[in-house]
């Protein structure tokens, strides 16, 4: 009950003062609250959700699963192999600069402007913190654990699943929760390139068509949704990770 | 049977002036000794004798630049399924993430054994050790002592013919000690298992074997070698008062402190 107060308190306050110092605002693109709050429960209805939401959040989900599998997949080999990784280290530095919006125009050449592009997009700008924070987490594994792998026998791909890929996992759990506020801003940005449905598409078409009060209400939904996105990422990790955060806090209290 | 023959290990490091610049670290010199079916055989020396080379080199897990390791007549080249291993470090050799039954029970899934099977080997190495009922909890919601006990007990169910434990109590406390000193003399006698225990400690020695192998300094060969007379039943009070034990210990305490100063006898003129 406490801790809820904690969580809710910052954010009902901050609304509440937008609230009050909007209530009288005179400006056409900072509407009042209430108007936004209005027409939020107008423009968000069942068949646009389904008509926009729902199309983002299937390109969000496509891109970082494809992420996460592929960084951690490369990770587990780079991380694995000392020759593999000075060969590819400073490829995937180079990459890794790049922003991804500046590909957008580039991936559109190839891919066209269909669902493809933008979770090649999303994929793109996802999978270096999770490949970066893999690499590190299997090279971090324990010796002892290793070694103790190997004088029973655990070898292949066991030695993978069973002790190397849980050892680096609270550090590919960190690169997962970058990657996942990363892929919600591709998700956005890659809809507002070329795009004929989608969040970031449809928040851009009411800037354009002045439909101020709609545009805010979109963005509130869209922070609406990254919150319950990390939300849920944070009940995941929890679960996933109960070890980790039980052992964190024995040899902390020791 | 264990036999460990004429073991040598050098390890080259590159030095940084290229072609000429290796250097070479000759950890064991020469290394012979034999630990016979059945038997407790504890390994002393002074500390940074190359224990650590020479047990890795025994479980397969480091290839030795000489001489050979042979576990029930057969030679050693990688890891067997005849020899389990009892780290020192438990806190780190005990998989977090998994539970104690997990933990004892991975290396028998590896083994490919049917499940009733690995279900009655984890529920006996855990009675054995003591630790039935905390099969579900994680390692590090135990006590140190315990969680010696899970690896020991993991150690158990892979039913090996050889036990090598590495100092396995040098981090408990020495009460939590005693009992474990214990518990490994009964689980051999009861399991009549081969164990190789290895240990800084030379009441330990004395107390936990039926033979003592004293090394030398790095490069290390064998110093020394004593049958401990001492009867089978052993217990902490008695055993640890008795004349014959402590003129042991001051046997090899005596061989010991030799080892120590013939390496800094053997290292002063080069210096």
């Amino acid at each position: 009950m406490k801790r809820l107060a904690y969580v809710l308190g910052l954010p009902v306050v901050l609304f509440a003062a937008w609230f009050v110092i909007s209530a009288g605002s005179e400006n056409f693109y900072a509407p009042p609250l209430s108007r936004i709050l209005e027409s939020f429960g107008r423009t968000w209805t069942l068949d646009r959700l389904q008509a926009d939401v729902l199309p983002s959040l299937w390109r969000l989900i496509a891109g970082y699963v494809l992420a996460s599998v592929i960084g951690v997949a490369l990770g587990v080999a780079i991380g694995l192999s000392r020759g593999l990784r000075a060969t590819v280290e400073p490829v995937l530095e180079f990459f890794r600069a790049i922003p991804p919006p500046v590909l957008v125009p580039v991936i559109m050449l190839f891919a066209g402007i269909g669902d493809g592009m933008k979770i090649i997009v999303i994929v793109f700008g996802c999978v270096w913190p999770v490949l970066l924070n893999t690499v590190e987490g299997v090279r971090a594994v324990d010796s002892v654990q290793l070694d103790t792998a190997r004088a029973y026998g655990i070898g292949g791909p066991a030695r993978i699943r069973q002790v190397v890929l849980p050892a680096a996992s609270p550090q590919i759990a960190a690169g997962l929760r970058q990657a996942l506020s990363i892929a919600i801003i591709l998700m956005v940005i890659s809809e507002m390139f070329a795009a004929s449905n989608g969040l970031g598409f449809t928040i851009v078409q009411f800037q354009r068509s002045f439909a101020i009060p709609e545009m805010w209400s979109g963005i509130i939904l869209l922070g609406l949704l990254g919150f319950a996105l990390s939300l849920l990422f944070r009940l995941a990790e929890g679960w996933v990770l109960r070890w980790y955060h039980g052992l964190r806090s024995v040899t902390k209290g020791r | 049977m264990l036999e460990v023959q004429g073991l040598r290990k050098v390890y080259k490091s590159a030095g940084r002036s290229g072609r000429s610049g290796q250097r070479e670290v000759e950890a064991l010199r020469d290394l012979t000794f034999t630990v016979d079916t059945g038997e407790l055989v504890c390994l002393v020396g002074p500390s940074g004798c190359g224990k650590t080379t020479l047990l890795r080199c025994i479980a397969g897990l480091l290839e030795p630049s000489g001489g050979k390791v042979s576990l029930d007549g057969r030679e050693v080249n990688g890891p067997s399924p005849g020899l389990a291993m009892v780290f020192q470090e438990y806190g780190r050799s005990l998989f977090p993430w998994m539970s104690v039954r997990d933990n004892v029970e991975l290396p028998l899934r590896q083994k490919k054994l049917p499940r009733e099977r690995r279900v009655e080997l984890v529920e006996q190495a855990l009675e054995a050790v003591g630790l039935a009922g905390t099969e579900s909890a994680f390692p590090w919601q135990l006590s140190g002592g315990m969680q010696q006990r899970v690896a020991i007990a993991r150690a158990v169910a892979y039913e090996p013919s050889t036990l090598l434990m590495d100092e396995p109590f040098a981090a408990v406390d020495a009460q939590t000690r005693a009992d474990l000193e214990d518990l490994v003399r009964a689980l051999w006698q009861r399991l009549g298992v081969t164990v190789l225990f290895i240990t800084h400690d030379i009441d330990e020695a004395v107390y936990l074997g039926q033979r003592v192998v004293m090394l030398s300094s790095s490069p290390t060969v064998v110093q020394d070698e004593v049958t401990v007379d001492l009867p089978a039943d052993r217990d902490q009070l008695h055993t640890r008062a008795d004349p014959r034990f402590t003129a042991l210990r001051t046997h090899v305490y005596e061989q010991i402190q030799a080892a120590k100063l013939g390496a800094v006898s053997q290292a002063a003129p080069r210096s």
